[in-house]
């Protein structure tokens, strides 16, 4: 029994079409490790029992054409579900009970997965660390008080500790790929317009995507396919000719031209990183694929640019949290008394003060020095890509500038909590695909990650390449299960 | 350029935000620390660059102007904090 959630998402989904595993063995399983794993705090809701029910009615009539056939799987609790509690992470939608469902996780349930909770991510979105959730840190199952990152970090920990199979996160300047290199997993952040952003809980509008989180990259471009498709709902959301990632997925990538960034070798960049890149230049190498070397003269200017737009998009987006019509309300003297109240007990600080940058940026008088300013470099850092393109098929960087770090090492200094997201901020800028692959260990023994970025709508490409690497890596996950007892 | 506590003050009325007096010095170290970080966008000259508004640069799609879900004040009522079954109750607003 203990061995089914060690099974990968590809080697489940084969155990229930062969009748080998039924679901609900599987969904058992990864309930009973779920139990015993409290400590890792990496759900916010737990549908456990609907969950068993809803395996058993699987069983009963099993469709075994769907492509998740009786998977129990849980999602970061930023996307709608029906009837099941959608906090965002955050106080204020402490009871939020959605009428409707994401499209992301309806196309997940239509291929027969079925729902087993909602998992723990910094509020709203905004962290790297997973230390800004209402409802506490997330542990890394890697080592004790180290963060799982963020701001999937419920996500990302659970699929490490297997506590799920797959997962689907979200991703606004690194959110899945940044806790994917810090807990050993696979992280896909798509082209802007692959998912839909319909049902999601919006953070920054014109960077947020929804991407899967894996053991591997089969399982990742496996859940890929299920969750990318156009969606009217989504007047962003793109209609374009999706592969079928999974089975298109090759580890053939000869010829290939891979870019490598001068820019991203920043300074203060631990040894070990430079290290981990220079492997993988050589792994991709042994692939057949040609190294090229590039600029992306603007890297320097996407954490500032993102500092402002993503912050401004923010404080429109949750300007609706105002104790009217959902979630939190506090007693008010009158309706702008209790507005304020409101937002300022439901709000935790680090979403306070985004808000805030992003009423200033946006308000009379600094609109053109910020906002404007940041837009126009925006323009620059998806330039710098256009031109990058033109000779590269994909390029290839570290995904964060470090390892996982200790619970409280950043959290009293934002600027040093935002540079974790260094080599992801800019693919969000750009729209473009990004995914993040373990591809060694630092001297603690702690996960590191290489990040693929791809063209615009080329994720096979990238998760391709992901694939051929990953076989050269041969990644092995130090997971002791510390936290059972 | 420098965020005084005047300056925190306002920006939290317009975001409907109130803070104490601490929060509010807090923040100014805070936001006066993050806006160091952006100052650095000042390095690069954009006279003549078109801002990106749309990463996707694509019109949008069109559709017929009909009522796609029917019946539902029930559903949106649901989740409010206050209501009387028909409306959102907010406080009295006239006097």
């Amino acid at each position: 029994m203990s061995d089914i959630t060690k099974q990968s998402l590809t080697e489940l989904v084969e155990s229930i079409k062969n009748k080998k595993l039924s679901s609900s063995e599987v969904t058992k399983a990864f309930i009973e490790r779920s139990e015993k794993s409290k400590v890792l705090n990496a759900f916010i809701t737990e549908d456990f029992t609907s969950a068993l029910d809803k395996a058993k009615k699987f069983d009963q009539k099993p469709n075994l054409n769907l492509k998740l056939p009786g998977i129990p799987m849980a999602v970061k609790d930023l996307f709608c579900t029906k009837n099941v509690k959608t906090t965002a992470g955050s106080k204020i939608l402490n009871n939020f009970v959605p009428t409707y469902e994401s499209t992301v996780t309806e196309n997940i349930w239509s291929e027969g997965a079925i729902l087993l909770g909602k998992l723990n991510c910094d509020e709203f979105a905004m962290g790297s660390s997973n230390e800004t959730s209402f409802y506490g840190n997330v542990q890394n199952p890697i080592d004790k008080d180290l963060v799982p990152g963020g701001s999937s970090g419920g996500s990302a920990s659970a699929v490490a500790g297997q506590l799920t199979p797959i997962t689907i996160g979200t991703d606004t300047g690194g959110s899945i790929r940044q806790p994917a290199s810090f807990t050993g997993t696979v992280g896909l952040k798509p082209t802007y317009g692959s998912c839909s952003r319909y049902g999601i809980v919006a953070f920054a509008s014109s960077l947020d995507q929804a991407g899967p989180m894996a053991q591997n990259v089969k399982d990742c471009a496996l859940l890929q396919e299920v969750i990318s498709s156009f969606d009217t709902k989504d007047s962003t959301s793109i209609d374009f000719k999706r592969s079928h990632y999974s089975k298109d997925l090759t580890n053939n990538i000869k010829g290939k031209k891979i870019g490598i960034p001068k820019e991203y070798r920043v300074d203060g960049m631990p040894k070990e990183i430079e290290d981990l890149w220079q492997k993988g230049i050589e792994y991709v190498k042994d692939c057949g694929a040609e190294i090229i070397n590039i600029s992306l003269p603007h890297t320097s200017y996407a954490l500032p640019t993102y500092y402002i737009v993503a912050p401004a998009e923010a404080s429109s987006n949750l300007a609706r949290y105002d104790g009217v019509k959902y979630g939190y309300r506090a007693d008010g003297e009158n309706l702008i008394d209790m507005y304020e109240k409101t937002r300022s007990e439901g709000f935790g600080a680090e979403v306070q003060r985004r808000i805030m940058i992003g009423t200033y940026v946006l308000s009379s008088g600094y609109y053109d020095a910020y906002y404007l300013k940041a837009q126009k470099v925006r323009r620059l850092i998806k330039n710098d890509f256009d031109e990058a393109y033109k000779k590269v098929d994909a390029i290839l960087t570290p995904s964060t500038p470090s390892s996982a770090f200790k619970i409280g090492e950043k959290t009293n200094d934002p600027v040093s909590m935002y540079l974790n997201d260094i080599f992801t901020v800019p693919v969000n800028l750009a729209g473009l695909p990004g995914i993040s692959i373990p591809a060694g260990h630092d001297a603690k023994g702690y996960p590191l990650g290489l990040q693929i970025i791809g063209k615009a709508f080329d994720e096979q490409n990238i998760l391709n390449i992901a694939f051929a690497m990953e076989e050269k890596i041969n990644f092995k996950n130090k997971i002791t299960d510390w936290w059972i007892k | 350029m420098s965020i005084d506590l005047k300056t925190i003050k306002h920006i939290s009325k317009l975001s409907r935000i109130s803070v104490d007096d601490q929060r509010a010095k807090k923040l100014v170290g805070d936001l006066n620390s993050i806006f160091d970080f952006i100052e650095k966008l000042n390095e690069l000259k954009t006279e003549n660059v078109k801002p990106l508004t749309s990463i996707a640069e694509t019109t949008l799609k069109l559709r017929s102007d009909e009522v796609q879900s029917k019946n539902i004040r029930e559903q949106i009522i649901k989740n409010s904090p206050q209501d009387n079954e028909d409306y959102f109750v907010v406080p009295k607003v006239i006097e």
